[in-house]
């Protein structure tokens, strides 16, 4: 009998002698996670099949390749409502990366100014920097964007009365209209200009750096590579006689035609997520700056350093290494909510296949998890090259 | 693969489960005491909330009929959901909302693809160009080139693309989540013309500070036909829905209006047809599983078509609409309700 | 020791008080706006820019505002400012939303009591902070039974909930139902188990990735179709649902932050004394970690907050979906931007006093190191 016992011990018993042991409790808990996810995604799918099978609505993707039936107005890849479901995705795709870049540029510089500018010592610029940065964080992006666009389109004039800056520049309530370059054969010199002179740029600061720490010597880097980058690709486009012309927009019946154009929808959206965005990241700015150590702007001071040199090669290097991963966060938040371009028009991914498309289809399921994809790729890669960004600039801890 | 047969096995064993469980509309809305209406999340006229936050309109005197028809009075049995554009087919298709009553229009794919039943039509629209006086535009032909702005979600959108493609014209869309919205971008000049239904552009035109300087383009684009709509799959239900909006339509074309409704279904003498709608002459209303006074109570809410008509949308109203192709039949206009029989 | 006689020009000695010019409003205005070349060129810029925009503004919100009318156009007739006429008219809307009048009492109650029991989590002395503390935990419960009704009060449906009432019940469920989320989620990221640990990221990640927009669709076009055919919540449970498990993500990293802010030897010590994983976490590292993580909770619960505007998209009626009510009735049309300012106003304020607040306690946190 006792041997019975030792080989077949009290079930109970052995369960929680398991259940004691750390090591057997751990693997317990993990299969038991794993067996509950599955449970809950199997009775997700159960009842999402069982739904639509009582709907009679069938899953599929077939129906992105029929036209979509709806015009686009910013597109900049060829489209019109001929064209697949498929395709006006992809004009979502490249709507919403050009909103987010030129939001995420635009921010970054409004933050990099109203934090340097919130440090100054003039009372009345502080106070307008701090004014603007309470407001920016403490009011719904989703207002400012209403806000803005509402600015915009009631104090901008009609196009028939729009204010003209400059020849071929044309500001009116549709939108910004500037000249198109209209690029003849021989432009490609003066490409390949500009990809010499980066070239040489990139040469001659890797020099000056060397020669900087060998002897001490310093050069105008700054000054010289900007005119090398402007001056050569200037100096070739006179040299292929002047291949590039201008397309200037026109007033032709309703609108202007030709030129380029920033409507006013990518114009709100555009400030209002830079507007906001700015706020959070210039008090990245300051406190980055107030996190330096005093005593590194005095060691720059005493080793002759003029203040905005002190700036530009002591304080901000190093504030850039405690802005970094909060501002890769900003930078993702700011493409998170340029989609909510969807309430003023503006055709992002939400508004085309997670809004036109799905409405005119009526395939939610297929139009939300396409949606839900491209978010979730452009954010993993985003913040896969962010971090990498940070694993270099990171102190090497020695 | 093995997945695939997972699902279809699951679902296969569902439509079983699922076949009795859902064909009762009518008993589960008994069940929990009201109608839930999906209605729109504001567009004058048809639906909008008075200073009191009390849902009103067109549309909204439908879900009130329609109660009224199965609990005998709408008050306290009828519940809104507003719905957009986007939320209205899956909120019918999941149950949440038993009707949709939503200025939509009945097309084909909504009936076929999107597995809809639409009882009816409420509103005869078409879709139709306003425009500022001053551009001088005489035809919807001349708006070559010019900033249209539009709801989206809607089969305007779709109309609007069509009807440029086919007349070789160009355009800049303006999308525009909701009505109140695409006025705005229209009145400060983001646009030249707005699109949307007749109806809408009577509503808009009616609400700016001076009318006489917009015109409402001769052309109409499309065929618009506006009706409540409810989930394929329970007959019976759109019988019901159906029934109640032919029985407002009959209620106007033999002059039952609210406030003689309660006399003429006592005794509706000679009218076999008024008899057999109020239950004096054989028993109608079994057939659709409703109390014997679903028809009378259902026109003692609001009154009949014409009297609703005129209440949220006709001449006296903010929008002034005539009432056109959506007269009765014995009137000019194409309103016709299949006899009670 | 010779003492020297030093002699002083006039207006030179020590003992004078400083020249004008370097003392008083003078100084401070050279100071502050003169002090060289760029500042002056700044001070202009700031003072051009002021004088092209508070003007204005002034003019149109204030002087030549109409506060009292029944009618767009009978405001239109009385100036060109602004209409504030259409808040005074839909107030109650605006803080209500469709809520029944005569039960706003029940609303009023809730609001107060919210801030009893939010006292003895936000200010340590606070008298009786023992018993309220029990009062904040029950609180969740009460305010649902006073909002929605049950237990003898009348029930009020959720489709009424609308205003800066539907705002806050939004923030404040995400955020109180997002807690106990969050601190598991915190503690599965960082154990060493591997399922646990890779569930817990894949779903932080995976919500922190996708902008809760398209979360509030799901919400409203998807999740009846993953519930047992014949259930189905309200839309109001389904954004709280889906606002809940957004939050609960953002919270869990805010935890992890806090829980890697304690030192190795917390964890050492509550080993050394023979705890358990639970018990060590529940007694000695989370209230340290939640502690220092107060100031972030609150911040989180501010960009919460401020989402809560989203929800117009799905239809619900927070002041924004009040507001497109509101403009489709044609007394009202057309007056966005007098409402857009008013909500913006609204939401200033709340936020800026709770971001004090948020900034208070860092700094006590601060201090007490």
């Amino acid at each position: 009998m006792t041997t019975a016992t030792a080989i077949f011990p009290n079930p109970l018993r052995w369960a929680l002698g398991l259940w004691r042991d750390q090591k057997h409790r751990g693997t317990i808990i993990q299969i038991m996670a794993l067996v509950a996810l599955l449970l809950f995604i199997g009775i997700i799918i159960r009842n999402t099949a069982i739904n639509l099978q009582a709907l009679g609505l069938e899953i599929g993707y077939d129906f992105l390749t029929e036209p979509a039936n709806y015009d686009i107005n910013q597109h900049l890849i060829d489209y019109n409502s001929l064209s697949s479901h498929l395709r006006a995705t992809a004009v979502g795709v490249i709507n919403t990366a050009l909103v987010s870049v030129c939001g995420i540029i635009l921010a970054t510089v409004i933050g990099l100014f109203a934090g340097i500018l919130r440090l100054s010592k003039n009372w009345l610029v502080n106070r307008i920097m701090y004014a603007y940065v309470e407001f920016g964080r403490n009011v719904p992006v989703l207002l400012q964007i209403l806000l803005f666009h509402a600015l915009i389109i009631h104090t901008l004039p009609h196009p028939r009365a729009s204010l003209s800056p400059m020849d071929g520049v044309f500001l009116s309530n549709r939108g910004f209209y500037v000249p198109q370059p209209v690029l003849e054969p021989a432009a490609w010199a003066i490409l390949a200009a500009l990809v010499i002179a980066a070239a040489l740029a990139w040469w001659f600061a890797g020099h000056a750096k060397r020669v900087q720490e060998n002897t001490g010597r310093h050069y105008p880097v700054f000054t010289i590579n900007a005119a090398l980058i402007i001056g050569l690709p200037l100096l070739a486009f006179f040299l292929a006689g002047r291949p590039i012309g201008l397309d200037f927009p026109q007033l032709k019946g309703f609108n202007y035609q030709g030129g380029m154009v920033l409507r006013p929808e990518f114009t709100a959206l555009w400030f209002a997520l830079s507007f906001y965005a700015g706020a959070y990241i210039a008090e990245l700015v300051r406190a980055g700056i107030l996190a330096i150590n005093r005593g590194q702007t005095e060691a720059a001071y005493s080793l002759g350093l003029k203040p905005n040199w002190t700036m530009r090669l002591v304080i901000l290097p190093q504030a850039m290494r405690v802005m970094v991963p909060p501002l890769i966060s900003q930078y993702l938040g700011l493409i998170k909510d340029s989609s909510l371009a969807i309430v003023i028009g503006y055709m992002d991914i939400v508004a085309t296949i997670g809004g036109i498309s799905l409405n005119q289809t009526g395939r939610a399921l297929e139009c939300m998890s396409i949606t839900l994809f491209i978010y979730l790729s452009i954010s993993l890669g985003v913040s896969t090259v962010m971090n990498w960004y940070n694993r270099r600039v990171s102190l090497v801890e020695r | 693969m093995r997945s695939l047969k997972f699902i279809a096995l699951c679902a296969a064993l569902a439509s079983l489960a699922a076949g009795g469980a859902k064909a009762a509309t009518l008993d589960d809305v008994k069940a929990k005491g009201h109608l839930q209406c999906g209605i729109n999340t504001g567009l004058p006229g048809f639906a909008f909330t008075d200073n009191r936050g009390n849902w009103q309109g067109f549309d909204v005197a439908y879900c009130e009929a329609l109660a009224a028809a199965i609990f005998g009075k709408a008050r306290g049995n009828v519940k809104y959901t507003n719905l957009t554009g986007k939320t209205r087919f899956p909120a019918l298709a999941s149950g949440e909302v038993d009707v949709l009553s939503r200025n939509t229009t009945w097309t084909y794919s909504r009936d076929t693809d999107l597995k809809q039943t639409f009882v009816g039509v409420n509103y005869y629209d078409g879709q139709g160009f306003i425009v500022p006086k001053s551009l001088g535009v005489g035809s919807a032909l001349e708006l070559n080139g010019a900033s249209v702005c539009i709801q989206t979600g809607t089969t305007t959108e779709l109309n609007l693309a069509g009807y440029f493609r086919d007349n070789n014209m160009d355009y800049e869309p303006v999308p525009i989540e909701t009505n109140a919205e695409a006025i705005k971008l229209y009145q400060a000049g983001r646009c030249d013309a707005y699109t949307t239904d007749a109806s809408g552009l009577a509503a808009t035109k009616a609400a700016f500070d001076s009318p006489g300087d917009h015109v409402v383009l001769p052309e109409i684009i499309s065929k618009e036909p506006l009706g409540p709509l409810v989930r394929h799959g329970d007959d019976e239900w759109a019988d019901i829905a159906r029934w109640v909006l032919n029985a407002l339509i009959i209620a106007e074309e033999k002059g039952i209006t609210r406030r003689n409704v309660k006399r003429m279904a006592r005794r509706s003498g000679d009218d076999a047809e008024a008899n057999r709608m109020f239950g004096n002459e054989g028993s109608f209303h079994e057939m659709l599983r409703l109390p014997k006074t679903w028809a009378r109570d259902a026109i003692a809410e609001n009154g009949n078509y014409g009297e609703i008509f005129e209440k949220y949308i006709g001449r006296n109203t903010d929008l002034g609409l005539e009432r056109g192709v959506n007269a009765l039949w014995t009137q000019g206009g194409i309103l016709y309700a299949p006899p009670f029989r | 020791m010779k003492t020297v006689q030093q002699q002083y020009e006039v207006g030179r000695h020590p003992d004078l008080p400083p020249p004008l010019v370097e003392r008083g409003v003078v100084k401070w205005v050279r100071d502050n706006f003169f002090s060289d070349a760029t500042s002056i060129v700044l001070t202009a810029v700031a003072l051009y820019f002021l004088y092209k925009v508070v003007p204005p503004f002034v003019e149109w919100a204030f002087v030549d505002a109409v506060w009292n009318a029944d009618h767009r156009n009978e405001c239109r007739a009385r100036g060109e400012g602004a209409c504030w006429a259409v808040l005074r008219a839909r107030i109650a809307q605006f803080t209500y939303g469709y809520y029944p009048a005569h039960l706003y009492w029940r609303v009023n109650t809730a609001f107060v009591l919210l801030f009893v029991a939010l006292a003895p989590l936000l200010f340590e002395h606070v008298p009786g902070r023992r018993y309220l503390l029990w009062f904040s935990l029950a609180y969740p419960v009460l305010a649902f039974f006073l909002l929605w009704g049950g237990l003898g009060l009348e029930p009020v449906e959720s489709a009424k909930f609308g205003g800066f009432l539907l705002t806050i019940v939004i923030g404040v469920t995400g955020i109180v139902g997002s807690l106990p989320l969050g601190i598991l989620l915190a503690l599965g990221r960082r154990s060493r188990l591997l399922i646990v640990h890779t569930i817990s990221m894949v779903f932080i990640e995976f919500v922190r990735g996708v902008p809760l927009i398209t979360l509030l669709f799901i919400a409203s076009t998807l999740l009846n179709y993953f519930l047992p055919p014949g259930t189905y919540f309200d839309l109001l449970l389904r954004v709280l649902i889906m606002v809940t498990l957004f939050a609960s993500a953002y919270l869990a990293e805010v935890i992890r932050g806090g829980l890697a802010g304690i030192p190795k030897g917390q964890f050492e010590a509550a080993d050394s004394l023979g705890l358990g994983y639970w018990k060590s976490m529940r007694l000695i590292i989370l209230p340290q970690a939640l502690h220092i993580s107060i100031p972030n909770i609150v911040n989180t619960f501010i960009s919460l907050y401020k989402d809560t505007t989203l929800v117009v998209i799905v239809g619900l009626a927070d002041p924004l979906g009040i507001s497109r009510a509101t403009l489709a009735d044609s007394k009202w049309q057309g007056l966005s931007t007098e409402i857009y300012i008013a909500i913006a106003v609204f939401f200033f304020v709340s936020c800026f006093a709770m971001s004090r607040y948020s900034l208070y306690l860092e700094k006590k946190l601060h201090t007490g190191h």
